[in-house]
């Protein structure tokens, strides 16, 4: 407890000695979109229609087209504004619907600091792990319709995302060089590969309710993220990321993974809205699951056993022509993971041509070629994917 | 407390490992037209960056790691405004995590202040007309005389964060408009004989620059802003041009130019590519230089 307080007055020091922003009241450019108070509000439709090959197919992202029909992936509302001269508040609704029935889910919602000195920034709330690339990113931002094979193995159908604080600082060197480090809960369903939730099993253990006794039952994030232009055309953007946490089959078990991740855009000065451009994105992670000991029902003993489990993804995008993107993926995992259907080996190839009506719009086919070890025919899949945002103009990361 | 301890010796350490203050003033603006004004406001006491180069579409940057660690380091921070970095600026911001040049912090300068902006939209509005601009056209430093005006902001700005140069500062605008007010009588004297003479242009961004010398602008190679030309457009665009012996098409060098020498084929007008913006690395190194060049090759072409 006196830890806290003594942290809290460390804060409280920091933000003391923010330069003074109100003293510039009246220089703000009174603009008219500047003069409401009202937050940027944005909402964004995502759908798609789907066919499989086989019903019992292996798509098992929260948001991907899952079945031979149609499927809303995605309904984001989101409002944002800058809170006061010293915070940024956001916030991501999802509506979604399962077997007819609607339902809310809070995907993230956090709050961030603008102004602490020596390139610190802290975010606190309820937001996305900043694992890798693909981890952070909302579903009308991926680059394909469905989530990565690697991505929902680790992180579940939903990503990683978990009421929490980040710390993060941008180091005074002559290149581009972040460190994160967030700690946040590690149990629900969108930490699976942690505490996850009561009613669910891994590789035949159950589940069971862990309590927070110490700092090591919370889930604890470091990531190193740097960037580099390699010339005025191409820019790098390349990390490493380090989870640790509790998972839910004993009282002292704990899971570890690990990832890098790189992306590679090239774009010329001269583009025409954005085009032409080639990017080049990868990811690999590793996860390492101590398993507890288990009794089963039956009196099955399950003894203490580790399941290393890792996969990669690796994908280019191609902006040939203006408002069209072709965009090829090939993705590999090998998970001796009883907890999903597909165990063993398992890759996937898809391919996909999108087009963007506009900014605010686009329309995507894609073709998947999904083999696994336990299975004799390979699955193929087809998606439309189309996409509607209105309202306030989002932004981009790089 | 050991915690504590650690967390307090690695501030320490980050405030050991900043970099000494350079004596120079850090201005970053985001496109070479702000930066060329900045420095002809801030003079030595200034060093002045550009986020966006002369040759790139301002309204579609990239919010590139390497630009938020320009901004991360401004002592001021200058943008057009009027959205027209809307799609970029406020991410890079963020990510800057510096508090001086936030949006009403002391070190943000939004250059658009005090100007009249042209076509602000009366009435209700949305994206079914294209990348409409809430608050007006931003492309408003095409207008020579508006420099006047973006030099003044910039030097408010620069007065608040540092008050010592303030006589410098003062000096150097009124020098600047001298030099301004001399100059248009010169571009305004070579654009006379063309005076009322109708253009089509690519995109909707030279209506100050067109207002300035009494040039009209009767249509555009897209039919909304930022909608690309459909076949049916560019038919009604040729008929336009031939109705009313339109000789210029002025396009940017980086949009597509399919489409206006399309039209010029069939019309027999010219395509006039003219740089927007102040560029380094082309040649068009200050403001009086870009009017110079825009000057000069509009007039041979409308000869």
């Amino acid at each position: 407890m006196r830890s806290i307080l003594l942290a809290l007055a460390v804060l409280g020091a920091i933000l003391g000695i923010v330069p003074s922003l109100s003293a510039q009241e009246g220089t703000t450019p009174l603009t008219r979109s500047a003069q409401t108070l009202n937050p940027e509000i944005s909402l964004d439709g995502l759908f798609s229609a789907a066919t499989f090959s086989d019903p019992e197919h292996l798509q098992f992202g929260a948001h991907d087209p899952n079945k031979r029909g149609f499927t809303l992936q995605n309904l984001e509302l989101t409002l944002a504004g800058n809170v006061d001269p010293y915070f940024r508040g956001e916030a991501h609704l999802i509506f979604g619907l399962e077997a007819g029935e609607s339902f809310v889910e809070v995907e993230e919602a956090f709050l961030t600091t603008l102004s602490l000195p020596y390139g610190l920034q802290i975010m606190g709330g309820h937001f996305f792990t900043r694992f890798g690339r693909q981890n952070p990113l909302h579903p009308h931002a991926w680059a394909f319709t469905d989530q990565n094979m690697i991505n929902t193995l680790m992180f579940g159908g939903d990503g990683l995302r978990s009421p929490g604080v980040q710390i993060s600082v941008l180091l005074p060197l002559p290149f581009y060089l972040e460190l994160i480090g967030s700690v946040q809960n590690a149990e629900g369903e969108t930490a699976s590969s942690f505490l996850f939730t009561p009613d669910e099993t891994f590789a035949g253990r159950p589940i069971l309710t862990r309590d927070v006794h110490d700092a090591g039952d919370l889930l604890t994030l470091g990531r190193i993220k740097s960037s580099f232009d390699l010339s005025e055309t191409v820019s790098l953007v390349a990390g490493t990321s380090h989870l640790f946490g509790p998972n839910g089959t004993g009282e002292n078990t704990a899971t570890r993974i690990h990832g890098v991740d790189l992306f590679l855009k090239w774009e010329p000065l001269t583009a025409d809205h954005g085009w032409p451009f080639v990017t080049l994105q990868g990811e690999a992670m590793r996860r390492s699951y101590e398993a507890g000991e288990a009794t089963l029902d039956d009196g099955t003993v399950l003894s203490q056993e580790r399941f290393e489990t890792d996969g990669f993804y690796i994908q280019s995008l191609y902006g040939f022509k203006r408002r069209w993107v072709a965009g090829v993926r090939y993705e590999r995992s090998d998970a001796t993971d009883p907890v999903e259907p597909a165990s063993g080996a398992r890759w996937r190839a898809s391919s996909n041509l999108t087009f963007y009506p506009s900014e605010f719009s686009k329309i995507r086919l894609q073709y998947n070629y999904d083999k696994s070890d336990d299975r004799d025919d390979p699955i193929h899949a087809v998606f439309v994917q189309y996409e509607f945002l209105i309202g306030a103009h989002g932004a981009h990361t790089f | 407390m050991k915690q504590i301890l650690i967390f307090a010796s690695f501030l320490l350490a980050l405030q050991i490992a900043r970099p000494i203050e350079a004596a120079a003033i850090k201005v970053v603006a985001t496109t070479e037209d702000l930066a060329a004004i900045a420095k002809e406001v801030g003079g030595k006491r200034v060093q002045v960056e550009s986020l966006a180069k002369g040759v790139q579409d301002p309204h579609f940057l990239e919010a590139k790691p390497s630009l938020i660690l320009k901004l991360s380091r401004a002592d001021l921070f200058v943008q057009v405004g009027l959205d027209l970095e809307a799609g970029w600026v406020p991410s890079l911001l963020v990510g800057a995590r510096n508090g001086k040049i936030q949006s009403g912090g002391p070190g943000f300068v939004d250059a658009s202040r005090g100007i009249t902006p042209l076509e602000v939209p009366t009435g209700p509005i949305d994206r079914s007309s294209g990348d409409i601009h809430l608050q007006g056209n931003p492309h408003y430093w095409l207008d020579p005389m508006n420099a006047k005006q973006i030099a003044r902001n910039i030097g408010e700005g620069l007065k608040r964060i540092d008050p010592g140069g303030a006589g410098l500062y003062d000096r150097n605008i009124a020098d600047f408009s001298n030099r301004l007010d001399e100059a248009v009588v010169r571009w305004e004297e070579k654009m006379k004989p063309f005076a009322g003479a109708k253009v089509i242009t690519y995109h909707k961004s030279w209506p100050y620059f067109l207002k300035q010398f009494g040039l009209a602008a009767i249509g555009y190679i897209e039919p909304k802003p930022g909608i690309p030309p459909s076949t049916l457009h560019l038919k009604e665009l040729i008929e336009l041009i031939r109705r009313d012996q339109v000789k210029v098409i002025i396009m940017e060098p980086y949009f597509s130019d399919q489409a206006p020498k399309f039209v010029a084929e069939k019309t027999g007008a010219k395509v006039v590519v003219l740089p927007p913006s102040v560029s380094v690395s082309t040649g068009i190194e200050d403001t009086f230089h870009l009017f110079d060049h825009l000057v000069n090759t509009l007039s041979e072409a409308l000869r």
